[in-house]
């Protein structure tokens, strides 16, 4: 009775958003699930249990191996994204870190494109990478055809093997400020006796970096790679809004919103779960890592 | 930082728990009643006068049709009140993802609408629209109307919906000047003859003779070439599942289509429709198969300078695609929705809409002279052709169907390979044809 007293209030507080989450967060995964191992193909509804058909079928029998090809055009779109963002973003933050003037009025330049909506972003940037090249060129095409510039025109996004790629760049352009803005904040949250002892010993500026200053932002990148990587897993609004739903640019979330508005129930659920696990996969060990740290703190 | 935990939350005292319950009982209450307060909506009832009539014509043409069918409405129906139930975008996805959670929860509008044929078939299939067929009879539809539409409408001998309007998808649509500058004078009258035609156009430095945008219009000028190659009869069976997708003359098809894509823009992939019509506006391309509705579109773009002809070696066949409505089950108002299914199918009622949606109604005892040149010429094909469905309009084939061949074609579109695109378009017609 007296435990009871001790967390029944709190329970009860937290009652609300916890029994919010078990309906609308994992009770709907579960019904996901269930959906995924059915035979619902249709709007016929559910005849029976499938199994894991739906999933193995997914990998073996897509036409076209329309399923394996969006998760390849993924992971092309996840790796150049994930290494461009952070990439730049580290850059920018280094080079404000090494104290520019007018700071503040960068950091709002980088940091402004995350304030659009991907939607928005999608729509410029469909004009800019316009595939066209030559006297048809637009968009970036021409610019790079006006500056002489011809061969370094691109057929973008339509390319077969690399559109992808071309699809990651305004993402990146999107997300370096978020980046640079976490790496910035790590940067300052590093102790100046740090580097004051690091400058008596005699470091030279770039071991300074490489074996002070870096290791301490560790934690931060991860965090940033984690944030960027789930976007990147569920990213829809951009493809949509760059290329339309179409084979060339199809990723997993595309493919479920063509296989729901097809009421293929059963295939939309578990290419949804197939997802979820994916995002999990990144997600789940650093919520481990975090939890870990935390106790040790 | 996103994924931090809440932290803290103190350990108080026998005073603090009290209180502590007290701001704990009052935020669940807040909560609950907040939940509560969501649900209760309108009444409805049974002895309803509205007729909800759910589209995705909310704005432009299609919006001015479904005015003058809602006046025709009042007249017809008086006592009947019309609601609009329009959702826009999206070309109608929008709508029906609405339209499909409606139907699963069993508050479906009094009609909807759909595109008429194959594309139904899920909505009959899973019992969600009645069987209108002896309407047909007392309002005379099934005379009013040509056989060969009759005939693709039924499904298992009963009809279900009736068509308010009709395009044709099977026409080419050409820039004149284009084709005078290249020294064709007369329309091409098969495969030979229309490629002998666009080598013409090349010669004289436009690179992409035949405009085409992405997935979807890839498939519709794919069917006309595979309606050439298949004649009408074994085309129509590609569909019901009495021809063999692995038909050689289907390869044949498949050739000639991917002659023509070398006759095409390379940046098909990133144009819709309207981007491949400009091509032909500006002078930039000779030719663009399209549907009708783009007769309709050139007028609004106050473009003169073009003209049509039916795709070559497709003859006098008639591929059609159709905006229709439905009695679904469990309507609130049947009574209603038959009167409006009526005004749809009536002479007045069709003269309404598609004067000026620019399509062409679906009885053929309408009067031409109500409309513009090329709805008059396709009026007078329409009653003397052969009708065959279309997939990429859901005519033909269920809405599956059309998203699997939609992407075997985007596919073709990059990797251009004949026995994948034959292979993967038999497997989607295995697994979609009603067995």
């Amino acid at each position: 009775m007296r435990k009871l007293r001790h967390w029944g209030p709190g329970l009860l507080l937290l009652s609300p958003s916890l029994i919010l989450l078990a309906i609308f967060v994992y009770g709907l995964i579960a019904w996901t699930t269930k959906v995924s191992v059915s035979d619902e193909h249709n709007a016929l509804g559910s005849k029976g249990f499938a199994g894991l058909d739906n999933y193995t079928k997914l990998f073996t029998e897509d036409i076209n191996d329309r399923f394996t090809h969006s998760l390849k055009n993924l992971a092309v779109f996840t790796v150049v994204f994930l290494v461009g963002a952070m990439f730049f973003g580290l850059l920018w933050a280094f080079i404000l870190e090494r104290g520019v003037k007018a700071e503040g009025f960068f950091r709002t330049v980088y940091l402004f494109p995350m304030a659009v909506s991907f939607v928005a972003s999608g729509v410029v940037w469909r004009w800019l990478m316009n595939p066209n090249k030559g006297e048809n060129a637009g968009g970036l095409n021409a610019v790079l055809g006006g500056l002489g510039l011809d061969f370094a025109q691109s057929t973008w996004w339509t390319n077969p093997s690399w559109g992808m790629a071309s699809m990651a760049i305004p993402a990146i352009w999107q997300l370096s400020g978020y980046v640079m803005a976490l790496f910035l904040a790590g940067f300052r949250g590093i102790p100046a006796e740090l580097r004051e002892a690091a400058a008596m010993d005699g470091a030279s500026t770039y071991r300074l970096y490489r074996n002070v200053i870096f290791p301490q932002l560790t934690p931060v990148a991860l965090s940033a790679l984690i944030i960027l990587g789930h976007m990147s897993m569920k990213m829809f609004d951009l493809i949509m809004s760059v290329s339309g739903p179409q084979w060339l640019t199809e990723v997993p979330a595309i493919y479920v919103w063509q296989t729901l508005l097809t009421s293929d129930y059963a295939k939309a659920a578990a290419i949804s779960i197939i997802l979820l696990l994916l995002v999990a996969v990144v997600i789940v060990p650093y919520l481990v890592y975090t939890n870990r740290q935390e106790k040790n703190a | 930082m996103v994924f931090s935990p809440v932290k803290g939350g103190g350990r108080g005292g026998r005073t603090g728990f009290t209180r502590r319950a007290a701001v704990a009982a009052v935020g669940v209450a807040a909560l609950l009643t907040a939940g509560a307060c969501g649900s209760s909506d309108d009444g409805g009832g049974s002895g309803s006068t509205k007729v909800e009539v759910f589209t995705w014509w909310a704005d432009g043409g299609e919006k001015a049709g479904l005015d003058g069918l809602v006046k025709q409405f009042g007249t017809d129906c008086a006592g009947q009140t019309f609601e609009n139930g329009a959702v826009a975008g999206g070309a109608g996805a929008n709508a029906k993802s609405v339209l499909a959670s409606r139907l699963q929860q069993g508050t479906p509008p009094d009609t909807f609408q759909a595109h008429a044929g194959a594309e139904l078939s899920d909505y009959i299939l899973a019992g969600q629209v009645e069987d209108i067929s002896a309407d047909y009879d007392t309002w005379g539809l099934k005379q009013a109307f040509p056989q060969g539409l009759i005939d693709n409408l039924t499904v298992d001998g009963k009809i279900y919906s009736v068509p308010a309007n009709i395009h044709r998808a099977n026409v080419v649509w050409t820039n004149k000047k284009v084709l005078a500058d290249a020294g064709i004078t007369k329309d091409p009258a098969d495969m030979a003859a229309f490629i002998a035609d666009l080598e013409k156009v090349k010669a004289k430095g436009i690179k992409a003779p035949l405009a085409i945008g992405k997935d979807w219009t890839q498939l519709m000028l794919f069917e006309s070439v595979l309606i050439t190659d298949l004649g009408p009869d074994k085309f129509t069976g590609l569909w019901n599942g009495t021809t063999d997708w692995n038909d050689p003359l289907v390869t044949k098809g498949i050739n000639d289509f991917k002659t023509l894509l070398t006759y095409t823009n390379t940046d098909r992939d990133a144009l819709d429709w309207t981007d491949a019509e400009k091509l032909v506006m500006d002078g930039k391309a000779g030719y663009q198969l399209m549907g009708d509705w783009e007769a309709a579109d050139l007028d609004a773009k106050k473009f003169t300078d073009y003209a049509w002809f039916t795709f070559p070696g497709n003859g006098e066949t008639f591929q059609w695609l159709a905006d229709s409505f439905v009695l679904p089950k469990g309507a609130n108002n049947p009574e209603g929705t038959k009167c409006w299914l009526k005004t749809v199918g009536s002479a007045a009622g069709q003269k309404a809409f598609n004067t000026t949606k620019g399509s062409i109604p679906a009885r053929t005892d309408a009067a031409p002279a109500d409309y513009p040149k090329y709805q008059q010429a396709a009026m007078a094909d329409w009653k003397s052709a052969k009708q065959v469905p279309s997939c990429a309009h859901g005519s033909a084939c269920s809405q599956g169907w059309q998203g699997a061949a939609n992407s075997a074609l985007g596919a073709f579109s990059t990797k251009q390979d004949v026995a994948a695109l034959q292979k993967a378009l038999a497997t989607a017609a295995s697994q979609f044809v009603k067995k």
